[in-house]
């Protein structure tokens, strides 16, 4: 095996307290060709890339680029070293020019005296050519918050060519492109294969892999599964490998406590952004837990927020208990007694330097007031007893919510919705960073408000607890639902081909393969 | 009881201020002994009232994140307000010359004219910082020049003098003979906005806005409607705070309360409302006004140059709002 590879990244480990994010992962990207790197959301991916553009430091592993070892120590050191990365999430200046959002931080200068002053025209200039160079005839000058995002990206990619990049790393780069800029996406890729750069693209869309890709390296829980050349392995069998994991007895036994009264009833349903949500129907039974399934973009968090007063809908209706509900905002919502656990805690849901009673009654001081007044033994006792009930570790209820582990800082969440008593209650990743056991505790309250007829929507992106712990599931894939199943019939392999299933509303549809449901 | 070990460092850094500021308080009572004479804690609890009553106007602004800027020029066209409504039958100098002759009961109309029209005007902050979203420090710095100008163009910068005893009375008479009436209106002002703060949901809700907005909404909390109703109780402290203040000085004029705005804010930050928004407390509040008023008093005790007392005052609020943010960072 003398086979020349543009980088090598050979047993990388990276530990977190109390996680092993990365476990001996391997990649190796020959020159001019296109590398997917798949994965369910968590896999690992972008803590791999974080490791290789030094913004986290491995613990263990070697990284080569055409065959020298080197040591990367920060990103701006990987540009040096010929690589570069588009963002996911771009983070440009959009109220500056394209020539200056490529040149940010190495502006080429000339000097008056002990002056520097910035050189306006080569930059220009410089910028002009690169962006042919990818054939974009975008005006330099122009500022860059008049592109499109596609345009944004292709403007990224110049600036990567123009930095001499060797490797090009592409993050989900199709998630917010219209068709037309995907196309004019994968020419530029295309084009610059034939010129020798490699580059890596990360993505769950199972057709663009087909399209674009050469080799395929596939992770799973921080592990490294396997390399394939993309013509040698099925969809079915990629899928396979990125989901195939037992599941573990970490799921409270549940039983059926639905019945066949509909508390939750949505028609329709249209987000104001085209990109998002579009055309979502469903029912939620009393005491059932709904799971909802999908990848990272699927816009579930989205739907729910919709549902909940959070975001505006262009369509659509609404039925909560039997009767048409407007939902402008979530005052209104918990008014129709639905209440909403989101998925973002410190940036949506704790107070965090506010105390663990004022954390909990936040939501239902409406209900314990005379004459404008709070019940203050009343809220004393209902805080008391959730912290009790919750089993939530803290020394009193004065202590401020930010002292508490991740998990309990959830528990007083959940508290707060206790207290408040919504019949519906939506929960968005409500497991996320937390630790085991008191996932499971979390599992069991849920279990505890369904048998009291309660009902449940999960949101997660975990699937071994969206099928430990739903009664039915919805997949969602590119705003749209795509599939349902009962709980007794669900497989993760079933659920993952729901969850890719692009493209489903579009008359054109460029995936060459079916995918199997 | 847990036994609490005191940290010397954490100690300092929450208590830095108040610490110098006592130490310099002894230190004047030494170098002048009448620092500490009755008649001089009298004068310093009535410089306190008044700019207590506005402080705690401007902290609710703060506890939500917000600020308000038109603090100063809201207390003085308050001030002017109520001296032109106010003054004596045959004074030469009269701003409304066929003004009848009201019985006391006017004071108190008047009183209630100064807080309305306030009011409008916090009701127009809150307006622009909910609705409208323009940051606080911006939209309540243009509210700033407009009651200024506003101010102005009512008073035609003439100031204002010749006030009727009822008015005056309302600064400088006791109760019983000993107790002022100012400081018993702090008192009960203080009282009703401890109250508000700690026992209503209007308080818990303010409290939440500053600590995590978008937490505070999403718990069904109305967040446009409770700051709204911030600013406009801020404006109708401020007017009640104007009202008295014109009172004691017996006068007023268009540079009544300049810069009161910058003083209540830092009086605030000293007492421990953190600027990063969610803490703050009514005491806390009262404690710095007066040590803020302490400062000023010693300075002026030690005879220090006016000039260099604005000097002085300025270090103090940035010490201290530093102090303040390097709590914040100390929990990360």
């Amino acid at each position: 095996m003398a086979e020349n590879y543009r980088l090598e990244m050979v047993g990388i480990s990276k530990s977190f307290p109390g996680v092993k994010a990365l476990d001996k992962i391997n990649l190796k990207v020959r020159p001019g060709t296109v590398h997917a790197l798949m994965g369910e959301n968590g896999a690992g991916k972008s803590t791999l890339m974080k490791c290789l553009f030094g913004i986290y430091k491995m613990d263990e592993g070697e990284v080569l680029i055409d065959g020298a070892k080197v040591s990367i120590a920060n990103p701006d050191d990987a540009l040096h070293k010929g690589l570069a990365m588009v963002h996911q999430e771009l983070q440009p200046v959009p109220a500056r020019s394209i020539a200056e959002n490529m040149y940010l931080g190495r502006f080429p200068i000339f000097k008056i005296g002990p002056l520097k002053v910035i050189d306006h025209k080569t930059m220009n200039a410089e910028a002009e050519k690169w962006l042919k160079d990818v054939k974009m005839t975008f005006n330099p000058k122009a500022k860059l918050g008049t592109l499109s995002i596609g345009q944004m990206q292709s403007v990224e990619i110049a600036k990567a060519v123009s930095q001499n990049a060797k490797l090009v790393i592409l993050d989900e780069p199709t998630s917010s492109l219209t068709d037309n800029e995907v196309e004019a996406l994968f020419r530029i890729i295309r084009d610059l294969k034939s010129r020798g750069v490699s580059m890596i693209y990360i993505s769950h869309k199972m057709a663009e892999i087909r399209q674009i890709a050469d080799d395929i390296t596939i992770m799973r829980d921080g592990t490294y599964v396997g390399s394939w050349e993309v013509a040698d392995i099925s969809d079915e069998e990629i899928v396979k490998q990125m989901v195939g994991r037992e599941l573990g007895n970490v799921y409270p036994p549940k039983d059926d406590y639905r019945t066949e009264e509909t508390v939750l009833k949505v028609s329709h349903l249209s987000s104001i952004h085209e990109r998002s949500f579009q055309d979502c129907s469903f029912e939620l039974k009393k005491g059932e837990i709904l799971g909802f399934g999908g990848l990272v973009g699927a816009q579930r968090t989205e739907l729910m927020e919709a549902i909940f007063g959070m975001r505006n809908i262009s369509g659509g209706e609404v039925e909560v208990l039997g009767k048409k509900v407007e939902i402008k905002c979530p005052k209104d919502a918990i008014g129709d007694s639905v209440g909403m656990i989101t998925e973002d805690r410190r940036g949506n849901g704790i107070f965090g330097c506010l105390s663990i009673a004022d954390n909990t009654a936040i939501a239902s001081y409406r209900n314990y007031t005379t004459a404008g007044v709070i019940q203050r033994k009343k809220v004393a006792s209902v805080v008391k007893d959730s912290i009790a009930k919750l089993s939530i570790k803290t020394p009193n209820d004065r202590t401020q919510i930010q002292s508490l582990s991740g998990g309990n800082q959830q528990k007083v969440i959940i508290a707060r919705w206790l207290a408040s008593n919504p019949e519906i209650l939506i929960m968005d990743e409500p497991t996320r960073g937390i630790d085991v056991g008191a996932k499971y505790e979390i599992y069991q309250i849920m279990i505890d408000l369904v048998k009291q007829g309660k009902s449940i929507i999960m949101i997660s992106s975990e699937m071994p607890e969206l099928i430990g712990m739903s009664n039915r599931i919805i997949v969602m894939c590119g705003g749209r639902i795509t599939g349902e199943v009962e709980d007794s019939e669900a497989t993760q392999e079933k659920i993952m081909a729901f969850a890719t299933k692009f493209d489903i509303n579009k008359t054109e549809n460029n995936s060459k393969q079916e995918v199997k449901s | 009881m847990t036994a609490k070990k005191i940290n010397l460092k954490d100690f300092l850094i929450n208590n830095g201020i108040i610490v110098v500021l006592v130490l310099l308080a002894i230190f004047t009572a030494i170098k002048q002994p009448s620092f500490g004479s009755f008649d001089n804690l009298k004068n310093i609890a009535l410089n306190v009232a008044p700019r207590f009553i506005i402080a705690c106007g401007v902290s609710g602004c703060l506890i939500t994140r917000g600020t308000d800027l038109s603090a100063g020029r809201i207390v003085g066209l308050s001030a002017c307000l109520a001296g032109t409504l106010l003054q004596k039958p045959g004074y030469s100098g009269k701003f409304f010359p066929n003004l009848p002759d009201f019985g006391i009961w006017w004071v108190f109309v008047v009183l209630l004219i100064c807080i309305l029209v306030a009011s409008l005007f916090g009701l127009i902050n809150g307006l622009v910082v909910s609705y409208l979203q323009v940051p606080a420090f911006i939209g309540t710095l243009g509210m700033q020049l407009i009651v200024y100008g506003a101010c102005l163009v009512y008073t035609n910068a003439t100031p204002i003098g010749g006030y009727r005893p009822a008015y005056t009375e309302v600064a400088k008479g006791r109760l019983f003979g000993f107790m002022p009436y100012l400081f018993l209106i702090a008192l009960a002002v203080g009282l009703v906005i401890w109250f508000v703060y700690n026992k209503t949901p209007h308080g818990k809700y303010m409290y939440a806005i500053g600590g995590n907005e978008q937490a505070a909404e999403v718990s069904g909390v109305n967040t446009k409607k409770t700051k709204i109703i911030i600013y406009v109780t801020a404006a109708a402290l401020y007017a009640l705070g104007g009202f008295l203040v014109g009172a004691k000085s017996g006068g007023s004029s268009v540079n009544m309360g300049m810069g009161w705005e910058l003083e209540a804010i830092a009086a605030c930050t000293i007492g421990g409302v953190s600027v990063n928004g969610g803490i703050g407390k009514v005491s806390g509040v009262l404690i710095g006004v007066l040590v803020f008023e302490i400062l000023k008093t010693c300075l002026q005790y030690l005879g220090v140059n006016t000039n260099y007392q604005y000097i002085a005052q300025g270090i103090v609020i940035v010490v201290a709002i530093a102090l303040d943010i390097r709590k914040y960072i100390a929990k990360k």
